[in-house]
């Protein structure tokens, strides 16, 4: 997937250009935002909270390399095994092999971003093994054969209608109605069976903590712990800046991320297991620790503030574009702000040189971060480097910031370059200069342009200054 | 009490009134107001475009305009936030320890213009007379980077004759960003459009904001439905005496 120097602009216009889409996402997003708003409300320090996160978080990057080797050995020593990827296919390529080994040509899987940034259900599919999605959600999208558009409410983009006519054509049940508690029945029919067939489980992790080896799975519906309870085989993918130092570090992240995630004051089903246990759960237990880009990020000192991040997708519910166009526009794995800023540093900046200016920054994202991610400075950092590191700017956009930059540091030319713009009163509100191609025309588009005064203030300052106007 | 007008490229090529309307209400409050005049812009669009560190003469030239100044006011939310919250670290990240510590000694005096009514002076009632229905847009960086909060609302409040109306979504951002309005033209006219609804809701004569950028592409919007709403910078309501708009 290389979007090129004209992604997101031309995605979003697409996607402006679906009601039907803008409609499911705004009632949507508003709906998660006032949840938020009223359980964030209830806990009287949450600023401090945010602060203890921000802190755990910056400690824990700034000496990853010696947590992610205790995470190891408290694996190794609880009876699992630790698996380190590089990157996306040798993840994929681990999780084939373990599978082929037993035999095993179907898993059942946890809703995971981290194996949706891999593509692993495609990776595994080219192999012959399917792995089924088991969150409800996550199996609508598989159904669709489409994407998730949002890292916690991945089909967010579908109504309940368009998920009713979805079910109907690929279960069979041309009666069904679109009562949620019919649509979850129809797919709880289907994913029974499958759950008692699957001799592997796939997850991801929310969090790892060092100190014990234990792995935290958050989630609502609870088919995330048939994934790591039935199979005999458990197989968790997490990125490596998923670990924890220690057990107590949750008291702060499980406060923050169902209340940030869903405004709800827990999860229903928080999971935390430690290695194998005989005659309880999986015989066996691999942990994937994924790079995928992640030490890249890591070398950028601004940048890897971006690692602190827990997904709980607050940010994409507080951004006004991500809720006019949604998570496809974005053509990444990760959408929304924190797409914008991690997608680029992942898959490197030639491959999304446009996330980082799919913003106003108004800097409503960094609001609502409960780690205190600084996300419209990270957008702006980014954006430094896609014109420095890139050639997505064009030639001509660099000569005019320079030569305006160049007017700008001098009174001399700064005034000149007024007295210029007066005499382009007439010309800058012709029909010819709106239609030219270039920004004039992108703002001329649905506004007017401004009129140009007669007289600058610092004109009308010195008039003042000697006696001519009051 | 005195202090310099920090006015920004924007407010003195294409906005003068705004200008006039701060040393106005300024001056009908006593403050002594100077222009230093080799001030010209804060250099925040190229930095929000990437171009952060061509910025160092900018920055020099920021600083040597204002060192002086006992308190620098500026009608505009947006290039208040590029001094206070940007300077000190561009500064620092070009290796000139000491400019950093000027610039921030500055901006520790940059007041955009309601925090400076409302905090340095301590007045609420600027003695404005402005019998209109207005509606208020909270801008994105005046809110969230410098925090003026309620002062805005407060100073519109205190003004004779007014009628306050509240913005739905008040807070949420017109679409404008600077080149984002040109860069990703469909997006930022899509939420213009949002914007534009809402202020159409509340039945207004005015909508204000205190970031002439924002109204400027406000402007734009409402000029091309002809939707007989005019925009009007905070400071040309605070120094309205009664006139019709
Ligand atoms: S960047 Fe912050 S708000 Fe966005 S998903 Fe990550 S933790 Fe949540």
């Amino acid at each position: 997937m290389r979007p090129g120097a004209d992604g997101f602009p031309r995605a979003a216009a697409v996607a402006l250009a679906d009601p039907q889409l803008r409609r499911n996402l705004r009632r949507a997003t508003r709906t998660i935002r006032g949840n938020r708003e009223a359980a964030v409300a209830e806990i009287t320090d949450w600023e401090g909270l945010r602060d203890q996160a921000a802190w755990i978080k910056h400690e824990l990057l700034s000496s990853l390399d010696t947590h992610l080797e205790r995470l190891e050995a408290s694996v190794t020593a609880a009876g699992g095994r630790v698996h380190w990827a590089r990157d996306g296919d040798e993840a994929c390529a681990l999780v084939g092999d373990l599978m082929h080994s037993r035999g095993a040509r179907e898993a059942i899987k946890m809703k995971s971003l981290t194996t949706d940034e891999i593509g692993l259900d495609h990776a595994l599919e080219l192999r012959g093994i399917t792995a089924w999605e088991t969150d409800l959600a996550e199996m609508i999208v598989q159904l669709a054969h489409d994407r998730p558009s949002h890292i916690v409410v991945p089909a967010i983009h579908m109504s309940r209608g368009e998920i009713r006519d979805l079910f109907a054509r690929s279960f069979g049940l041309p009666g069904l109605t679109d009562d949620p508690v019919e649509l979850t029945a129809a797919a709880r029919q289907v994913m029974r069976e499958r759950f008692l067939r699957a001799k592997v489980g796939i997850t991801g992790a929310n969090f790892a903590v060092a100190e014990s080896g234990t792995i935290v799975l958050v989630e609502s519906e609870g088919n995330g712990r048939m994934c790591n309870t039935l199979p005999p085989t458990l197989i968790s993918i997490m990125g490596i800046e998923k670990v924890l130092p220690r057990l107590v570090d949750l008291t702060v992240m499980l406060r923050l991320l169902p209340r940030s995630a869903v405004g709800a004051r827990m999860s229903s089903y928080v999971t935390l297991f430690t290695g194998v246990h005989e005659g309880d759960g999986p015989s066996e237990f691999h942990l994937i620790l994924l790079d995928n880009g992640r030490t890249r990020a890591l070398a950028d000192p601004v940048g890897r503030e971006a690692l602190r991040c827990i997904r709980c997708g607050a940010c994409l519910n507080a951004c006004p574009v991500y809720e006019h166009v949604g998570g496809h526009a974005y053509q990444a794995p990760y959408p929304g702000p924190i797409g914008s800023i991690i997608s680029p540093q992942l898959a490197g900046m030639h491959e999304h040189p446009t996330l980082p200016f799919a913003s106003s920054l108004c800097g409503a994202c960094a609001e609502v971060c409960p780690v205190r991610i600084d996300i419209p400075k990270l957008l702006v950092h980014l954006r430094e480097r896609v014109v420095t590191e890139t050639d997505a700017e064009s030639v001509t956009e660099r000569v005019a910031m320079r030569m305006l930059l160049r007017t700008l540091s001098d009174r001399r030319r700064y005034q000149a370059g007024q007295r210029a713009l007066r005499l382009a009163r007439r010309p800058l509100r012709s029909q010819l200069a709106r239609t030219l191609p270039g920004p004039l025309a992108a703002w001329s588009s649905v506004r007017e342009l401004p009129e140009i005064p007669q007289q600058t203030f610092r004109e009308w300052w010195a008039a003042r200054a000697s006696g001519g106007t009051q | 009490m005195r202090a310099a007008l920090f006015i920004t490229c924007l407010g003195d090529t294409l906005f003068p009134e705004v200008g006039v309307a701060t040393v106005r209400i300024l001056e009908r409050l006593g403050v002594e107001v100077d222009f230093p005049l080799e001030q010209t812009c804060c250099g925040q669009m190229h930095f929000s475009s990437g171009y952060g560190r061509d910025l160092l003469p900018l920055v020099r030239r920021f600083a040597a305009a204002f060192t002086d100044a006992p308190a620098i006011v500026t009608p505009s939310g947006s290039c208040a936030a590029m001094v206070v919250a940007h300077y000190p670290r561009l500064a620092r990240r070009f290796g000139d320890e000491r400019l950093a510590a000027e610039v921030e000694a500055i901006a520790a005096r940059v007041y955009e213009l309601s925090q400076f009514l409302t905090d340095a002076l301590g007045v609420e009632d600027v003695g404005a007379h402005f019998p209109h229905r207005v509606t208020y847009h909270a801008s994105c960086h005046a809110t969230r980077m410098i925090h003026v909060g309620g002062a805005p609302l407060r100073l519109l409040r205190a003004v004779r004759g007014i009628e306050v109306v509240e913005l739905p979504d008040a807070a949420t951002c017109c679409g404008f960003g600077g080149t984002f309005s040109v860069n990703n033209a469909a997006m930022s006219s899509a939420m213009l459009t949002d914007k534009i609804s809402h202020i159409l809701a509340t039945q207004s004569e005015v909508v204000t904001a205190p970031d002439r950028s924002c109204l400027m592409h406000i402007d734009g919007g409402l000029r091309r439905l002809n939707a007989g709403v005019r925009v009007m910078h905070l400071a040309e309501i605070l120094a309205a005496d009664g006139d019709a708009p």
